[in-house]
């Protein structure tokens, strides 16, 4: 099963404020989107107006291929709360898309935690608490 | 340039550990009384207050509020929040002050009753507010999780290893032993580390600083003032700031961070190099940290940061001490406080005197603050003399 974890009940759902209601809306329908600077092309996550390279205020929402590699990773022992405690260990990595942009998320999956630098990943939407889905990843072939 | 322009006149640190007795600010009003007795000055001679933040005390205006506290009136007042690197944006920002007129005498202080002043729950959960609210917190990060991602990736470029980690543990710890107003008073050993209880891979519970009530104080003043003081001061000769991110996920990059443009400039402020540097105190919330900050900083090739520690050159009287007060890891970590105690040690360490933990050569110190997730750095060098 690809994300064992939800027998133990969802986790909380995500914050969300007006800089990242498109992205966590999309993430409801289980699609990833980053914005693409309409000016210099660079994807940029995570959301907000400016282009971090040129300052254009021009950006397109566009739906990524959820693949990636890992870049770093850390299997936590110690949660900052007890929904997350209860879950432990749990893998929490940097994936690089290959679109370029750079995003934290777990590593879902049975053999989550044989999770290597530079394993390449895909993305699964798991259910949270509220009926939000977050963007995970899974080592890819699983 | 402000070389040969500022000076710290005095110093003081509150009482360490746990002091259930005493609020947040009180621990502020300890280590202010203490500096500026340091100092020979009173109370009535500052004119500027920087302070930092507090998680348990969370003030509005938190500057004004101890400034308040304090009896204080004066016409240069902030509170500063670059996480570990306050303290040394605040010599900064105070030596601006002072070397423009804005004030005369700038009183810094920094620190909380972290230990004491929250349960471990608030502890914890003032401690994610570091993590980004809507794009890392969903996934259940604490800031040992942040720097245990830095060290994976440092590990698998530059083959640092656990035991180099553990070494950097174990020295602290031998250093603050040697310290009287340390909380720390038996050894550790690389196997203590390595099996102590593991918190987020590949950091165990003995890689991680501990959390204290501690607080921390220090005195900007111009150099016309140094022939009224109690005690030697220390001369500012160079100072360098650099902010490359907050959240680990915007880092620029995972192996080289913002201390190289903080240190360069501090090092052509000074008109000095590495290799001039006697003893350095260097920011170490986690033991990763001072082996990447010895990196960039130049004392240490890079990917040899962990055998300079393995090694025993970094002990008092080894070719380069560092932290010779015990650092974050052993001696305090108060929030803000955790970089001011290596403030507060280097010109402890300049005037000379500090028996069992006295560097033999005491001329020229750099400090190193960082705050985030290696997000904010600030880099200090001190003098002795005058440059």
């Amino acid at each position: 099963m690809e994300n064992s974890r939800r027998d133990l009940g969802p986790l909380p759902g995500p914050d969300i404020n007006a800089d990242a209601r498109t992205y966590w809306a999309a993430a409801a329908e289980e699609r990833l989107v980053v914005q693409c600077c309409d000016e210099c092309g660079i994807y940029r996550f995570y959301p907000r107006p400016l282009c971090p390279d040129c300052a254009s205020d021009q950006a397109t929402w566009t739906e990524v291929s959820g693949q990636g590699s890992v870049h770093t990773f850390t299997i936590v022992h110690r949660a900052p709360n007890k929904e997350f405690q209860a879950i432990t260990p749990y893998v929490i990595a940097l994936i690089d898309l290959d679109e370029g942009p750079r995003m934290m998320a777990n590593i879902l999956g049975n053999d989550a935690i044989e999770v290597a630098i530079g394993d390449r990943v895909r993305v699964i939407f798991e259910e949270r608490d509220g009926g939000a889905r977050v963007p995970q990843f899974v080592r890819a072939g699983d | 340039m402000l070389r040969n322009k500022v000076i710290i006149a005095g110093v003081g640190d509150s009482d360490i550990g746990k002091v259930p007795d005493m609020s947040g600010l009180a621990l502020n009003a300890q280590a202010a009384k203490r500096a500026l007795d340091d100092a020979g000055m009173r109370m009535k001679d500052v004119d500027g207050l920087l302070t930092a933040y507090s998680l348990t005390e969370p003030y509005f205006m938190l500057g004004t509020v101890l400034a308040e506290y304090l009896g204080l009136q004066p016409t240069y007042c902030a509170s500063l929040v670059v996480g570990g690197g306050t303290p040394g944006a605040a010599l900064h920002h105070a030596a601006m002050a002072v070397t423009t007129g804005q004030a005369k005498v700038v009183l810094v202080t920094c620190g909380e009753n972290r230990a004491t002043g929250q349960s471990r729950d608030e502890a914890v959960n003032a401690l994610t507010q570091v993590g980004h609210p809507y794009f890392e917190n969903p996934y259940g990060p604490l800031v040992p999780a942040f720097y245990a991602m830095v060290t994976q990736r440092y590990m698998h470029e530059f083959g640092t290893q656990r035991e180099d980690l553990a070494h950097v543990a174990v020295r602290a710890r031998h250093h603050a032993v040697r310290h009287p107003n340390s909380p720390m008073k038996s050894e550790i050993t690389v196997d203590d580390v390595l099996a102590s209880k593991p918190i987020a891979e590949p950091l165990n519970m003995l890689d991680c600083c501990f959390i204290s009530d501690a607080a921390g104080a220090f005195i900007v003043t111009t150099p016309d003032r140094a022939a009224d003081l109690a005690n030697r001061p220390a001369w500012l000769w160079g100072i360098g700031e650099c902010h490359t991110h907050e959240h680990i996920t915007l880092a620029p990059s995972l192996t080289e961070f913002g201390a190289v443009q903080s240190g360069s400039q501090a090092y052509e402020m000074a008109g000095v190099g590495p290799k001039d540097i006697d003893f350095a105190e260097l920011y170490d919330c986690f033991t990763i940290v001072p082996i990447i900050e010895a990196e960039e900083l130049g004392l240490a090739e890079r990917g040899s940061g962990g055998e300079l520690f393995a090694s025993g050159e970094t002990a008092i009287e080894g070719r380069l001490p560092i932290n010779t007060h015990g650092g974050l890891l052993s001696y305090a970590q108060a929030g803000a406080s955790g970089g001011i105690h290596g403030i507060v040690e280097a010109v402890r360490q300049l005037r000379g005197g500090e028996s069992a933990r006295q560097v033999p050569k005491h001329d020229i110190a750099l400090i190193h603050n960082e705050g985030g997730v290696l997000s904010s750095h600030c880099t200090m060098i001190l003098g002795r003399d005058k440059r």
